[in-house]
Parts: C-alpha cells; structure tokens; sequence
C-alpha cells in the first residue's frame, strides 16, 4: 500500500500545476476567485488555450484529438484544473455529445461535429429534463415525429443549462409513443439552435444568476440526418452516456481549493469574542469535520481510480458515492463560507453603484443559496441513492 | 499509489479470516467471553502460530518487522469476529519495548512476546485525565538499582492477561516509563461494555525497571499512541463491515407487509448511506496506517491519526446506530451479533480519544 503518487505521476501533476499557472489569463482567475459570473466568451476563450495546448479532450480517442492518459492521469489533470481555479469545461459537447458521436455517430456525423466540439466552436447544451420528467427521466414528452427526411419537433425542455449560450442542442426526444415500454420510444436528436421554432426563456435562480432556462420547441424541423444511432434507440444512447462519467465528479480540487480560502479568510474574520473565528471551538470544528470528509472523499476517489486502472473496468455506482459525498462538501463549504461573515452574510447588491461595496463578501450568500443545485443536478443524490442500492448493494 | 496489499499482507489477513471463521464463530466466542479469564489460550496460542504476535517486531528476536499497513488487514479480521483476546494491549506495550528498551530488556521481553509466551498492557490512562496523554500523576522514586512506583491507573486493557506492564510515571525529570511485574500490581478487573477485560491498576511502591529514558516520555507515547490508534481505526473498519453486511443480509430475508423489508426505498437509502460510511471511514484508516510507517514529521503523523479517528469515531456511531435501527427489536437483543458489534463500535469511538479530542487536536496541528 503506497498512498502518494509515483514519480510519474508526481512529474505529470506538476508539468500540468506549472502549465495552468502559466497559462490561466489572470482577468478569468480573478473572475472566478471572485465568484463572478463567467460570460461565453470567458468559457470558450479557456476551452480554446486548451485545444490549442492539446488538452481540452483528454479521454478521446488519439485521432480526435485525445491525450492517451490513463484514469489517473486524467484525474489528475481535472483536480488541477479544479485546484488552480480555471473556468469549467462545459460538458455538454466535451464529455457528452462528444463520446455519445463517438461510440455511436456515423463518420460523416463524427467528421461534422467533433472537430467543432474539440476546438469550442460550437457551444452544446442538454435536452433531457421536462417539466414533468426530472428524475423520471423516460417519461419525457418533447415529440419529434418523421415526415419525409425531417423530423418536426413540438415540446418543452427546461433546466437547460447555458441554453442562453449555446449554438447546437442534443435532445431526448419521443419517436413512438405507441410501445407500452416507454424507454423504446425515445430517439437522440441533434438540434441546432438558429432553427425557426425555438424559444429559449430564461429561469433566474435564487441567488440572481441566469444559468439554466427553458427551451420550446414549435414546429421545429430536424434533418434526419441529426438522428443518433437508431430511432427508439436513444435510451441506450443516453444509458452510455451515464456509465461514461467524467473523473471528476467529486470536484476535490475545487473543494480544496474553496477549503483554503475559507480557512484564510475565517482567521480574519473576529468571533463575538474578538479573537479570530477559527479559534471559536464551535466553528473550528465544523470546519474540521468538512477538511477530514474531503480528505476521506479524496483517498476513496483514488481508491476508486486504482482498482480502475487495475481492473480496466468502468467506474460504475461508485461515482454515485463521489457524486454525493462530492456536493455534500460543497454545499457545507459554501455554507460555512456565509456562516463566517455573520451578519456581513445579509448584504445582497448596492442599489447605486457604490464602489466600497464589497461584492466578495456580498457573494457569499447567493453562492450558498446556488449550491443547493448540487445535490438536485446530474442525477439527485436520492437517484444517486437509488443506484448504489442497485448496483452495488443489490436491493 | 497502490491500496492493494501486498501478497504476504493478503495471505496472512486471509488465514487470520479463515481461523476466525472456523474457530471464533458468534457461539465460540460467547463462549470465551463467559469463560473466567475472558480470552482463550487456544486462539491465543493460534494467533501466535500464525504469526500475528511476531508481525510488528524486528527479526532480530524472531518477529517479521511489519508495520501498522502488515497489520491493517490482520486489524480488520478482528473487527469483523470482535476478537477479545489482548492482542492489541500486546502489540501496543511490546511497541514501548521495541522502540525504546535497552538491548537487555528486548532480548529478555521481545522473544517472548513473539513466542506467545508473554503478553504486555500499556498502563498510562488516569482518573480525571480524560484523553490527555500529558496528565499523569503516578510516581517513580529511585530504590537501589530500580525505582519505586505509586499510583493508580485506570481502564487497562488486557491487564489481568499480561506478565508485565508498561507504566508511565513522573520523577523528578518528568514522564518516564518503567517495567513492572503484573504481580507487583493490585489489580482491580472487570468486563467492559465490549466484553473485554480490563483493570485499574493500583500501584503502591511496585517494583520497576526503567524502560527508556528518564524524562521526557511523552513524545514516545504520544508515538505508540497514535500507532495503535492506527491499528483500532483498521479494526473498526472490520467491525463496520461486518455491521453493514449483516444489516444489508438482513434487509434481505426481513419481511413486513408481504415484502422484504430492503424493498423500502426509506430503507435503502440509510443502508446507502451506511456503506459510503464505511468507505470514507476506510480510506481513513489507510492514510492513518501508512502514515504511522512512514510520516514526513510528528506532526503529520499526528494530523493524520486525529483526522482518522475524527472520521472513524463519527462514522462508528452512525453506522452502529443505524444498524440497530435498521434491525428493529432485534437488534437490541443479545441474541444478534450485530448487538454486539454496536457495543464494539461504539467502544472504538471513545477509545484513545473521542472526536471531539482529536478535533482539537487537530487544530492545535493545524
């Protein structure tokens, strides 16, 4: 048993350390050391050093641009990233509808869309979720009939995240809603945004930000061409895509790097007894159980990542476990990070525009009230439950 | 990076498995514990056949020279059979011996040890100290070639099994630690609440030897301390799995309503949630134990132990907790083995500090 990284991956993880602090422009790591809002342009400029550096699609294949990494390696690479503060990769073309083209696309759709998806040229969002379809997801309503070599479109997606931004969205979609087993019906479609019909509305989040929306769909026309994989097959489109999580999915990078900065900034911040809060036993010790929850979490993911690699296996109903231990640090970590400021948590925004304002601490608040999505996104923790009871413990 | 262990380490956690299964069964080890010593020469004897009581002593006096990651798997067969023979107290004292005795007193004590033929406790713990391993008010004075010692030592486990004790006492130089015969000691036994024996040890003018050097022993308990430590979070690791498993068995067979009870979705989810437990709680162990074999300083090693035990002591008690609830009334009976595991885990929590101490310590560290 050797917990630390070989001499490989120590070199690996400080080529990629030195590499991200050089290359991060210094406009986005204040952006994000700062909780602001990233524009599109801020996102694909960063998707776009990493395409240019070779980075940017690690778990592709080598001909599409992909780095030849083991899971380690990849991992490593994402925890950095997450470590130095970067703007996020958008998944949704990336680890997405990227390996979705991949597995199951024809060459003339993998030789449209790929190199648009590697080089950020295109910005993707998701067409799962519906109003009436959340975690049920094979409920789902949006209509895409065939006439002739389209397919017409009439629905509703919602929770579509960056659809503000995005240029190309890929949909679950109902083809036939005759079959009494409701996933055979569903087919996955690739749409393009500029398509007449569409209407993305924004969904303004608690905290103020515009991030997810929803998006109808009248009439829309879809070439048949943007089908993936049969028709009525794209519940095993959309099965693939969850057995192929990303490494990530506990964001330890991230969380450790928030750790740091809630430590620093809490020892400046003074108890009700005037010493500094992190000497307060109440709050030094919640604080501690979150650092030891992310130590466990971090080891367990390398656990993970080591019987991986031994096995050749796919992670499976352990990334449910990051995935719920993962958020429920972040969600503990923001709301300790709001809980320091104390009565400093209740400004919001200045009404003029008052430049002594202090956005920081202004921001720490609406950024708890954001991370409540964490346990709610990408599969709830309860579905996150469902699965390891499942999977793993056979119930 | 490897979690893996190694072939030997497998091996001998495999055959210390397949002895417990066989011979330290619920009903055997009922047994034993009703039995008038509370532990079994027999497994004893077998433990040290295979072994376990040479594992983390040099080869020099006959041991295999491992370290607490050689012992981890050894740690966790004996959470999952709750094994009460005073096999850690032993491996603990011997610790003091290895790491800090004369060449005499290792050729006289070690061999023996590794033998089977002497078992050691480590008697430190006051009334009124709590988890300060500092606080100590026991007394050596010089006599002649020895020392003299007095004072009175409380919750030594496997005290009535050991030939000798490691004591620690104060001189005029500060804590110090000295060897004493079990039999110039008073002691004062009783089961715990885990059904392991102890005693509180009274002192009054015992013979000692003095092991190490005069003062300044706290740095060295501190040490073997948080090597034990080490080891007790490997074997509540067993003791959590076991507790998962027969919870997770039970959900299995259990019927309510027609159905079996692991149907329930209110049910699966803390079932869920006892598993992720027993996961964080071990990759705690893991870094406790390799940290302990190979820490960068005293203070790693220290952050890393409290860290574990911080996660091993909150995570006991949830899973124990749930795994009682999850069983119903039966559960709460004597009967299942689960009740006992509960006992031990909650044992564990509070052994060799609490959460709450090793969060504190924990900050200091920071």
């Amino acid at each position: 048993m050797d917990l630390n990284y070989s001499q490989d991956e120590s070199a690996f993880r400080d080529e990629v350390r030195g590499w991200l602090k050089a290359n991060l422009p210094q406009d986005l790591r204040d952006k994000i050391a700062n909780y602001e809002e990233l524009s599109r342009d801020d996102l694909l400029r960063w998707h776009r050093i990493l395409a240019k550096k070779g980075w940017v699609a690690p778990a592709w294949p080598k001909e599409w641009g992909g780095t030849d990494w083991n899971v380690v390696q990849r991992y490593i690479f994402e925890e950095e990233c997450g470590f130095a503060g970067t703007p996020p990769l958008i998944p949704f073309g990336l680890s997405m509808c990227g390996p979705v083209l991949l597995r199951f696309g024809t060459p003339e759709q993998k030789k449209r869309f790929l190199p648009q998806i590697y080089n950020g040229e295109v910005f993707w969002c998701q067409g799962y979720s519906e109003p009436g379809s959340g975690s049920d997801l094979a409920s789902l309503k949006m209509k895409a009939e065939r006439q002739g070599d389209h397919y017409l479109c009439n629905g509703q997606k919602i929770w579509t995240t960056l659809g503000h931004y995005a240029d190309w969205i890929f949909c679950l979609v109902r083809t036939d809603s005759s079959l009494a087993k409701r996933q055979e019906g569903i087919s996955f479609l690739l749409i393009d945004m500029k398509t007449p019909g569409i209407t993305v509305r924004p969904l303004i989040l608690m905290d103020g930000g515009h991030e997810v929306n929803e998006v109808f769909f009248e009439n829309v026309k879809v070439p048949v061409e943007n089908l993936i994989y049969e028709e009525g097959k794209g519940w095993t489109v959309a099965k693939y895509l969850l057995g192929h999580e990303r490494m990530n999915t506990g964001r330890i990078g991230a969380s450790k790097r928030e750790l740091a900065k809630l430590k620093d900034f809490a020892a400046k911040q003074a108890g009700d007894d005037g010493r500094p809060l992190t000497e307060d036993p109440r709050f030094r010790d919640k604080l501690t159980r979150v650092e030891v929850e992310l130590m466990a979490l971090e080891i367990t993911n390398l656990r993970f990542l080591d019987q991986m690699r031994r096995s050749g296996q796919p992670p499976g109903a352990d990334v449910s476990m990051l995935k719920i231990k993962g958020t429920e640090i972040q969600q503990a970590l923001t709301e300790l990070s709001m809980q320091a400021v104390g009565p400093l948590a209740q400004p919001f925004k200045a009404v003029a525009n008052d430049p002594d304002f202090d956005r920081f601490t202004a921001g720490l608040a609406p950024r708890y009230c954001n991370f409540r999505k964490t346990s709610i996104y990408a599969g709830s923790n309860e579905i996150q439950r469902n699965i390891i009871s499942k999977m793993t413990l056979g119930l | 990076m490897n979690f893996d262990y190694n072939e030997e380490q497998q091996l001998l956690a495999d055959s210390v498995r397949r002895f417990l299964a066989k011979d330290y069964g619920f009903e055997a080890r009922k047994k034993i514990v009703s039995s008038e010593d509370g532990w079994s020469a027999e497994v004893w004897a077998q433990l040290a056949e295979m072994g376990l009581t040479g594992l983390p002593f040099s080869p020099d006096f006959g041991g295999f020279g491992g370290g607490a990651v050689d012992l981890m798997g050894v740690m966790e067969a004996a959470g999952d059979a709750l094994l009460v023979e005073p096999y850690l107290p032993t491996v603990m004292a011997g610790q003091f011996v290895a790491r800090a005795g004369s060449d005499a007193q290792k050729k006289a004590m070690l061999p023996l040890v590794v033998e089977g033929k002497l078992k050691l406790a480590f008697a430190h713990t006051e009334k009124g100290a709590r988890y300060n391993l500092s606080r100590v008010s026991a007394s050596a004075k010089s006599s002649g070639a020895g020392w003299e010692i007095t004072g009175e030592k409380a919750v030594v486990l496997g005290a009535a099994a050991a030939g000798r004790l490691v004591v620690s006492a104060n001189t005029g130089k500060g804590m110090s630690l000295f060897l004493v015969d079990a039999k110039d000691a008073k002691l004062k036994s009783y089961v715990t609440l885990d059904e392991m024996r102890a005693a509180d040890v009274v002192l009054k003018g015992a013979k000692g030897e003095l092991l190490g050097t005069e003062g300044g022993a706290l740095a060295l308990v501190e040490e073997v301390v948080d090597f034990a430590t080490a080891l007790l979070c490997a074997e509540a690791v067993g003791a959590m799995k076991f507790t998962c498993d027969t919870t997770l068995e039970y959900l299995k067979t259990r019927k309510q309503f027609g159905v079996t009870i692991g149907t329930f979705q209110a049910l699966q989810h803390r079932m869920v949630d006892m598993y992720v437990s027993y996961e964080q709680a071990k990759s705690m162990a893991c870094l406790a134990c390799s940290k302990v074999d190979s820490p960068a300083d005293a203070k790693d090693r220290a952050r890393a132990v409290s860290a574990a035990k911080i996660k091993v002591a909150d995570n006991a008690r949830h899973i124990s907790q749930e795994a009682i609830q999850l069983h119903g009334g039966m559960g709460m009976t004597e009967e299942m083995k689960v009740s006992h595991s509960f006992r031990r885990l909650t044992m564990i929590a509070q052994q060799f500090g609490d959460a709450e101490h090793h969060l504190a310590r924990f900050a200091r560290l920071s």
